[in-house]
């Protein structure tokens, strides 16, 4: 789960850097060029099937160990108090992995397959901006990238942990970089639909030029 | 101080069990809680009542005997004490105290508050034991080990074996203690010899017991009465990962 969890953190990392072009003001030209780039490197191709099995290996994986920690304590106590010593974080690691795994489905469903699938007649910028007028679409896309937040937030110390790389003397470094993680990423990908839906909505040029 | 008991009665192994409601009146607080159960069980055997089982021993926080639930926290409030440590005067006057046995899946309840945790014992037959012959007590400037790894073996030994790591976590692992023994004996010379074999068998022993995963919530460091840090749960991992693939 460590690996895979921080497999799909590089890649968030490089998704954000590849979608910030879609701030990019020239009517989504940069942006298409990049996908179609995506469309037809190889290399990005054969990454992809490794990244489509970490997401199914991290969530099956997440699931099993749930089922057997549920397990472990078939008589539940009457009074548990482990807000006291705990995270929320930590305590709702399944609950928002859930939901990113929704998420995940919703997304592919919304671009990967037409882009690269079925094929679609406007190109990624246009899409992007079609999906994002949405109010629905936007507010979820917020709503489930403040829960990855959460779930990078416990995520990413605990992959270092599990690998047995912290309490070594450079837990500070750890957590700087772990703030990028949790917290800089998922505002970077959470500006995209908030900044669609307020600025480039397909056809909300009169409503964002009411609101300037 | 008075208090409203809440205990967790149950007549054996195979018995369902329930809670029972008692009152305690005129408590020192600085009585400890292993105390006031004492007065408790006086008052029920002076009435014909069974008394209420409980597991203790060196009554001074060595031992690791000792190990209640106590309002929803392993040891109860408060950390690095064990339930023998616990005072009466980290109550309120009055307060309602609800106290249960440890729960999980390798600790069945034996009577009211007493779990079996031969299940611990079982894991330290598999690895937690060095073969070199030791000899008698060496000089202490003879033996060639720096102050910080002695420091830190000698921190993972504090570990009195109770069972607080596993009844606070969420996910009944016995991570921290299985850790703590690995640690101890992989810091020091005289666990070298055992060192792959140990944490290898020692960890397939505690997944065979059916204690749970570990998922960093370190719900057990907060409750450990000898305050061991997860630290030594990222040692285990790392000597996981180097005997398997070694
Ligand atoms: C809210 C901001 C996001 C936007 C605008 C966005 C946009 C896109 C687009 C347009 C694609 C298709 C790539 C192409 O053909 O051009 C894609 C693919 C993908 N996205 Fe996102 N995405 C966002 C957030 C996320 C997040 C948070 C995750 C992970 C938790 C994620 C996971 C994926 C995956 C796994 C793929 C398929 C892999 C690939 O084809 O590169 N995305 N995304
Ligand atoms: S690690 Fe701490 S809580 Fe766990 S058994 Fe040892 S002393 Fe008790
Ligand atoms: S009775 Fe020995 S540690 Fe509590």
């Amino acid at each position: 789960m460590s690996l895979t969890g921080l497999f799909l953190c590089t890649f968030l990392a490089e998704h954000l850097a590849g979608n910030l072009l879609l701030f990019v003001n020239d009517g989504g030209e940069m942006y298409e060029k990049y996908s179609e780039f995506l469309v037809s490197n190889p290399v990005i191709r054969t990454i992809e099937i490794v990244l489509f099995a970490s997401i199914i290996w991290h969530a099956l994986s997440g699931f099993v160990v749930w089922l057997q920690n549920r397990r472990a304590r078939p008589v539940k106590y009457e009074e548990y108090r482990l807000g006291d010593n705990t995270e929320l974080a930590s305590r709702m690691t399944m609950l928002s992995g859930s939901v990113i795994f929704f998420f995940l489905v919703i997304h592919l469903g919304s671009f990967f397959v037409p882009l690269r699938v079925t094929g679609s007649d406007v190109g990624a910028y246009h899409l992007v901006q079609e999906k994002f007028s949405s109010l629905w679409f936007s507010g979820f896309y917020v709503l489930a990238l403040l829960l990855l937040a959460y779930h990078l937030r416990h995520g990413f110390q605990s992959a270092f942990q599990t690998l047995g790389l912290r309490g070594k003397g450079y837990d500070s470094i750890l957590s700087a970089i772990a703030f990028i993680f949790w917290f800089v990423i998922p505002l970077g990908f959470a500006s995209i639909p908030v900044y669609f839906y307020f600025f480039r909505r397909a056809s909300g040029a009169a409503f964002t030029l009411g609101l300037l | 101080m008075n208090f409203k008991l809440k205990i967790w009665r149950q007549k054996n192994s195979t018995d369902k069990g329930r809670f029972v409601e008692y009152l305690v009146k005129n408590i020192s607080p600085d009585a400890s809680f292993l105390e006031m159960l004492d007065v408790l069980n006086v008052e029920l055997t002076r009435r014909g009542e069974e008394p209420v089982a409980f597991d203790h021993d060196c009554r001074e926080g060595i031992c690791g005997s000792c190990g209640i639930m106590i309002n929803g926290r392993a040891h109860g409030p408060g950390h690095g004490a064990a339930t023998c440590e616990l005072r009466m005067r980290a109550f309120q006057d009055n307060e309602t105290i609800v106290a249960e046995p440890w729960r999980a899946k390798p600790f069945p309840v034996l009577r009211d508050l007493v779990v079996d945790r031969s299940s611990f014992d079982r894991i330290m037959v598999a690895g937690g034991y060095i073969s070199a012959k030791t000899g008698g007590v060496p000089d202490g400037n003879a033996i060639p080990i720096s102050k910080p790894i002695a420091d830190q073996a000698m921190d993972a030994a504090a570990c009195i074996g109770c069972g607080a790591c596993v009844a606070a976590c969420p996910n009944s692992s016995a991570m921290l203690f299985v850790a703590a023994k690995v640690s101890h004996l992989a810091l020091l010379p005289q666990g070298q010899p055992e060192r792959k074999s140990r944490v290898e068998r020692m960890v397939a022993q505690m997944d065979a017991e059916g204690f749970g995963n570990c998922s960093n919530n370190y719900a057990c460091e907060a409750e450990c009465p000898k305050e061991i840090s997860v630290s030594n749960i990222a040692r285990m991992n790392t000597e996981y990962i180097l005997a398997k693939i070694r």
